[in-house]
C-alpha cells in the first residue's frame, strides 16, 4: 500500500469513497484480510475447507443452502460449521475453499455493504454489491495462488425487477451471473445434477428449499467432503430464502421437518425423485 | 482616543465569546427530541428535507440525532460510522459501545473548541437502545464537548429549554409508541401552534425488538398511520398520562439532585487555605 497523506488516515478528515475495505486499507491496513505475504510452503489440505453450497432462484426470490461440513484432507476438522452467511437485508452469501479466509471475507463483505448504506443513506445496486465482492476476491488472488483458495456463491433479491438473482465468482474475481440455479464447492458437480433435475421455474419458496436439500444430499451421497444431514446429533444444513420480506434463515425445527420428509422418501427410493422423462 | 489593535484578550473572553457564538448557531434552528418508549428510543426531528438527515443510523443498536450546521454534524456522523464499522470488525459487533462513542464525539468537539477560530455549531445526541429499558443510554454532547448522560429524553436546539419543559409534563417512562410520537409532537409544537404535517417530520426509532440492526427510519403510509394512532391516543391518554406526570414530577421533587459529574463540585478552590 503506497504510503497516504495524514489526513487520509483520520476518522473525522477521511474523505475518500463510501466503500468500507477502502477505508480500511488507509486507516488499519493491516486488518485487511488480504495481505501479500507469502508463505515459506503451499498450504494445501491442512487448514479447514468448507464444501458445497447450492443456490436456487423461486417465485419472488432465492434460496440458498449449504452443509454444515469442513474438511481438513480426510479428516472432519468441523461437523457443524455455517457457510452461508447474511450480507444484508436483500443478500446473503454462501463460501467453499479455505474456511478462515472465507469468514473473515463474510466478515468484511458485510460491513462494506452496511458501511455503504449508512453513510450514502440508501442500498447499493444489485449489481453494485456483486461487482463489490469481485474486487474483494481478486485483492485475495495471491493469497489463493499459495492454495488459500475461498470462492462464494452470491445471491440477492432485486427489489427492482422483484427477482432472485445468483452471481458465481472464480478465484480472479468475477460476477459470473447465473440463471435459474448453480452450486459451488467439491460436491457442486452432483448438486448441479441433481438440481437440474429437479429445478422447477417459478416453484414456492418452499418447494424450491426441498429441491436444494434433495441436491444436498446428492452432493453428499457421492462426494466425502460434504457432509449429509446429521440425523443422531441433530445437525440440519443452514437454508436461508430471500424475497421481498427480506433475508429469513429458516429455523432449525422447519428445516428439520423438510430434511425428514425427504428422509423418509429416500428411504424407499434411495435415488432421490425420479424426474419424468416425456 | 486610541482603537486597540492586536490587544489582549483574556482567555475567558475568548471562550465566552467562542461559546455565545456557537449558542446562537445552535439556537437558529429547530429543535430534535429524544425520548425513550415502550419497546426502545424515538427520535423526532421536524425537517422539511427528505434527503439531508438529522436523524441517522451509526450502529446495530446505536442511533445519532443533531442540530446545527449540517457540513460540521455531518462530517461527525460519518466519523462515527467509521469508528463504530472499525470497532465492530476489529472486536465484535458487541464491542460498539454508545458510550465509547460518545467519548470520541466529546474529544473531538472539545478539541476543536479549543483550538480553532470557530466552533462547531452543533449539538447532538448519541442513544443506544439495551436489551431492557434499563439497559438504554441517551447521551448529549454540546459544541464545547460537554458530556450529559440523559435520563429518558434529551431535547437539543432551537428553544430547547421550552419544548424540554414540554415534553417534561407529558413524559412518562414505558409510553407506547403512538403516545410517546404524540408527547414529541406536542412538545415541539408551540402552545396554539399548528403541528408540522407528515412530509416535514423525521421520524426514526431504536426498536429493541428487531433483529440484526435495530434502527429503523419511519416514512410513507407507515409513519401516516402511526401519526393518526398519535392524534387518536392525545384524547384517549391525555387524562390518566396528565395525572401520571404529576405523580412522576412529585416524585421527581423529592429525588436529589442528578445533574451529572461534570465539573468538581463546590466552590473554587483559591489556595488561600481558608
Amino acid at each position: 500500500m503506497a504510503s497516504q497523506p495524514a489526513w487520509m488516515n483520520s476518522l473525522f478528515t477521511y474523505t475518500g469513497s463510501s466503500s468500507f475495505s477502502e477505508f480500511l486499507g488507509a486507516y488499519a491496513p493491516n486488518l485487511l484480510p488480504a495481505r501479500n505475504e507469502s508463505l515459506a510452503a503451499p498450504v494445501v489440505d491442512e487448514i479447514p475447507h468448507a464444501t458445497t453450497i447450492v443456490a436456487a432462484t423461486c417465485a419472488g426470490g432465492v434460496v440458498m443452502a449449504g452443509d454444515r461440513r469442513a474438511t481438513s484432507g480426510n479428516i472432519i476438522s468441523q461437523r457443524d460449521i455455517e457457510k452461508v452467511f447474511r450480507t444484508d437485508e436483500y443478500s446473503c452469501m454462501g463460501i467453499a475453499g479455505t474456511a478462515s479466509t472465507g469468514l473473515e471475507l463474510a466478515r468484511l463483505y458485510r460491513v462494506e455493504l452496511e458501511h455503504y448504506e449508512k453513510t450514502e443513506g440508501r442500498s447499493l445496486s444489485t449489481e453494485g454489491k456483486a461487482h463489490r465482492l469481485a474486487t474483494m476476491i481478486r485483492g485475495n488472488l495471491p493469497m489463493a495462488m499459495q492454495g488459500l483458495v475461498v470462492v462464494p456463491l452470491f445471491a440477492a433479491y432485486d427489489p427492482a425487477g422483484d427477482v432472485g438473482r445468483i452471481f458465481s465468482y472464480d478465484v480472479g474475481g468475477g460476477p459470473y451471473e447465473q440463471r435459474e440455479f448453480h452450486s459451488i464447492g467439491s460436491g457442486s458437480i452432483f448438486a448441479r445434477g441433481s438440481l437440474k433435475k429437479l429445478y422447477r421455474e417459478n416453484a414456492s419458496p418452499q418447494d424450491t428449499v426441498l429441491a436444494c436439500l434433495h441436491a444436498l444430499y446428492d452432493a453428499a451421497d457421492d462426494d466425502s467432503a460434504t457432509g449429509g444431514p446429521d440425523v443422531m446429533r441433530k445437525i440440519w444444513p443452514v437454508v436461508s430464502v430471500i424475497t421481498a420480506d427480506g433475508f429469513r434463515r429458516l429455523p432449525d425445527d422447519e428445516v428439520a421437518e423438510f430434511v425428514e420428509s425427504m428422509l423418509e422418501r429416500r428411504m424407499t427410493a434411495p435415488e432421490g425423485p425420479i424426474a419424468p422423462l416425456r | 482616543m486610541s482603537i486597540p489593535f492586536g490587544g489582549y484578550a483574556s482567555p475567558e473572553q475568548i471562550m465566552r465569546d467562542r461559546a455565545e457564538y456557537a449558542r446562537k448557531g445552535i439556537a437558529r434552528g429547530r429543535s430534535v427530541v429524544v425520548m425513550q418508549y415502550a419497546d426502545g428510543i424515538l427520535f423526532v426531528a421536524p425537517n422539511p428535507s427528505k434527503a439531508l438527515h438529522k436523524i441517522s443510523e451509526i450502529y446495530d443498536r446505536i442511533g445519532f440525532a443533531a442540530v446545527g450546521r449540517y457540513n460540521e454534524f455531518e462530517s461527525l456522523r460519518l466519523a462515527g460510522i467509521r469508528y463504530a464499522d472499525i470497532n465492530g470488525y476489529t472486536f465484535n459487533r458487541n464491542d460498539v459501545t454508545g458510550r465509547g462513542l460518545a467519548n470520541l464525539y466529546a474529544q473531538q468537539l472539545g478539541m476543536i473548541f479549543t483550538e480553532s477560530i470557530k466552533s462547531f455549531e452543533v449539538e447532538i445526541v448519541v442513544a443506544e437502545v439495551g436489551e431492557a429499558a434499563e439497559d438504554d443510554q441517551i447521551y448529549r454532547i454540546t459544541f464545547d464537548g460537554s458530556v450529559f448522560d440523559e435520563q429518558g429524553m434529551a431535547v437539543i436546539g432551537g428553544q430547547a429549554d421550552a419544548v424540554g419543559g414540554r415534553l417534561k409534563e407529558r413524559y412518562v417512562d414505558g409510553l407506547p409508541l403512538p403516545q410517546a410520537l404524540d408527547a414529541a409532537l406536542t412538545a415541539l409544537t408551540e402552545p396554539g401552534g399548528e403541528r408540522p404535517p407528515v412530509t416535514q417530520i423525521e421520524v426514526a426509532v431504536l426498536d429493541r425488538g428487531r433483529e440484526h440492526r435495530k434502527f429503523l427510519r419511519l416514512t410513507g403510509p407507515r409513519l401516516e398511520k402511526l401519526l393518526e394512532a398519535a392524534k387518536e391516543s392525545q384524547e384517549g391518554a391525555r387524562q390518566p398520562v396528565a395525572e401520571q406526570a404529576q405523580e412522576e414530577q412529585a416524585s421527581a421533587e423529592q429525588a436529589p439532585d442528578t445533574a451529572p459529574p461534570i465539573a468538581p463540585e463546590g466552590d473554587i478552590d483559591t489556595g488561600s487555605g481558608e
